[in-house]
């Protein structure tokens, strides 16, 4: 680990004023900590914004407001957040363990990054993320937990989060704020997709701080939604796929549905093809396999996670249909 | 300002990049929490900051600044008796080798705060209502951040069971 100072923000303005170059926002420290310290990433100054304003407080047009430097385990135990937006309590609930819930921020769980083995692995790997243009050694190794959706021939990453598929499904959109001012970006158009730039991730600015994430106001899907991991043990591991799924029904058929998958592509992967192919349906599994088989036509799975299209599947239905026959 | 560390006050270290665990261990010489894998993985290093349990391997001790830090060190009264938990892993024979109990005993004792508090978890059926209750499902979810390679698990949430039973009664 290089040396590094610390400081902690007074506030935003502060913070954002401190972001110079070679420094680093810290929110809880669960990530970047564990990266500076196996020299994934170095840092001269590390401005710690954990401790800002968090507050959760209801917007002007009925959604939610969630400062940037609310714990993940608060927010999954907000009233509100239980309520109006279960499947995003439960992917929080869905992530890490209930220490590191009680350390990672919001802001940091946005941008916290992949845990593929080869770029964790300084000394041992090649990686275009951790280093452009050395190559990408989970090609040809061991790439069960990889991407299925929008990877390229420079890197088959995945996005580790819960918490955004959850946010992908909302339609949340996260507030910034920089040295040229504040501004929104849709979740969904935050992360991108790595093609021959995987050390791009996002589509922040350099210096810009993530100050919160906004959620509508909650429609019927979104009141009626639910979130499930599958993974290799049954808690405190990363997805191999995660479904955020929302469901509203009118005589017997689909007029809103809500689908999210984890663990499938370098972002939260947002399945609009399998929503608009449902809308309109009666919620049979053999309707929801056809819209989720629509969305998964143009995977690529690699050498060791072919199970991950029917593995996808399955869990899209699953969820779905025991949100219609709650509903039905 | 300073670091309260089981109610003694405590400078933060010059070097920021020194984690609490290190600070605990290898400066103020409280070797009761453990290191395991010092990436956040296993949770032997748990240890409450300002009542939450938090891993001290990826927490920087210069955050800890202002807060207070209560250690394996911390738990018993201060005549000496074990905090009942401690007696009850005992009881329960949970533990082998005695790696991870310390971190297993800090995170049980907030995760009883946060089941008092109706804190759901993953394994919640109804969200919104919270935990139904003691479970043993709910127990072993709630406390998987704390790994044990030993295999003391069933006596661990017996202990945590008793403990729960005599608090949240």
């Amino acid at each position: 680990m290089t040396p590094f100072g610390y400081v902690r923000a007074a506030d935003r303005i502060d913070a954002v004023a401190r972001a110079g170059t070679g420094a680093r926002f810290l929110g809880g420290g669960t990530n970047l900590v564990d990266l500076l310290r196996q020299n994934v990433e170095q840092a001269n100054e590390l401005v710690d914004v954990s401790r800002l304003d968090g507050a959760i407080r209801e917007s002007d047009g009925g959604g939610l407001l969630i400062d940037a430097s609310v714990r993940n385990a608060a927010l999954a135990a907000h009233p509100l957040v239980r309520r109006r937006y279960p499947v995003l309590a439960r992917a929080l609930l869905a992530g890490a363990s209930a220490q590191i819930r009680n350390m990672a921020t919001v802001g940091g769980n946005i941008l916290q990054r992949t845990r593929c083995m080869y770029f964790y692995d300084v000394d041992g790997a090649r990686c275009n993320k951790r280093q452009p243009g050395t190559g990408c050694d989970a090609l040809g190794g061991f790439n069960r937990y990889h991407a299925i959706l929008g990877a390229s021939d420079q890197c088959v990453a995945t996005h580790p989060s819960d918490m955004c598929v959850a946010l992908a499904m909302l339609d949340a959109v996260i507030h910034l704020s920089g040295p040229d001012g504040a501004r929104s970006v849709p979740l969904t158009d935050f992360h991108v997709l790595p093609n021959a730039t995987p050390h791009v991730e996002t589509v922040l600015n350099a210096g810009e701080l993530i100050t919160g994430v906004e959620l509508p106001p909650p429609s019927d899907a979104i009141t009626h939604s639910e979130y499930r991991k599958v993974r290799d043990r049954s808690s405190y591991a990363f997805a191999l796929i995660s479904v955020a799924g929302g469901l509203a029904l009118a005589d017997g058929r689909v007029t809103e549905a809500r689908i999210a998958l984890g663990g499938v592509a370098a972002k939260p992967w947002r399945a609009t093809r399998a929503e608009t192919a449902l809308v309109g349906k009666a919620p049979t599994r053999d309707a929801i396999l056809a819209a989720i088989h629509e969305e998964l036509v143009g995977a690529r799975p690699l050498s060791g996670n072919a199970f991950k299209i029917g593995l996808a599947e399955r869990t899209v239905v699953a969820v779905l249909a025991a949100l219609a026959g709650a509903r039905a | 300002m300073s670091i309260r560390v089981n109610g003694t006050e405590v400078s933060p270290p010059d070097d920021a990049r020194v984690s609490l665990l290190d600070l605990l261990r290898e400066h103020l010489h409280l070797t009761g929490t453990k290191k395991g894998c010092d990436q956040g993985a296993c949770g032997a290093c748990t240890v409450l900051l300002d009542g939450n349990r938090v891993l001290s391997c990826l927490t920087l001790a210069v955050q800890a600044e202002g807060s207070y830090v209560r250690t394996i060190e911390g738990v018993a009264d201060e005549g000496g008796d074990l905090h009942m938990l401690q007696q009850a892993f005992i009881e329960h024979d949970g533990l082998q080798c005695g790696y991870c109990t310390p971190g297993q005993i800090c995170s049980a004792i907030a995760m009883a705060e946060e089941l008092r508090r109706g804190d759901p978890s993953y394994v919640t059926l109804d969200i919104a209502a919270g935990p139904p209750g003691v479970t043993r499902a709910e127990i072993r979810e709630r406390m998987s951040g704390n790994l044990c390679r030993c295999g003391a698990h069933n006596g661990i949430v017996e202990a945590i069971e008793d403990m729960l039973a005599e608090t949240l009664a």
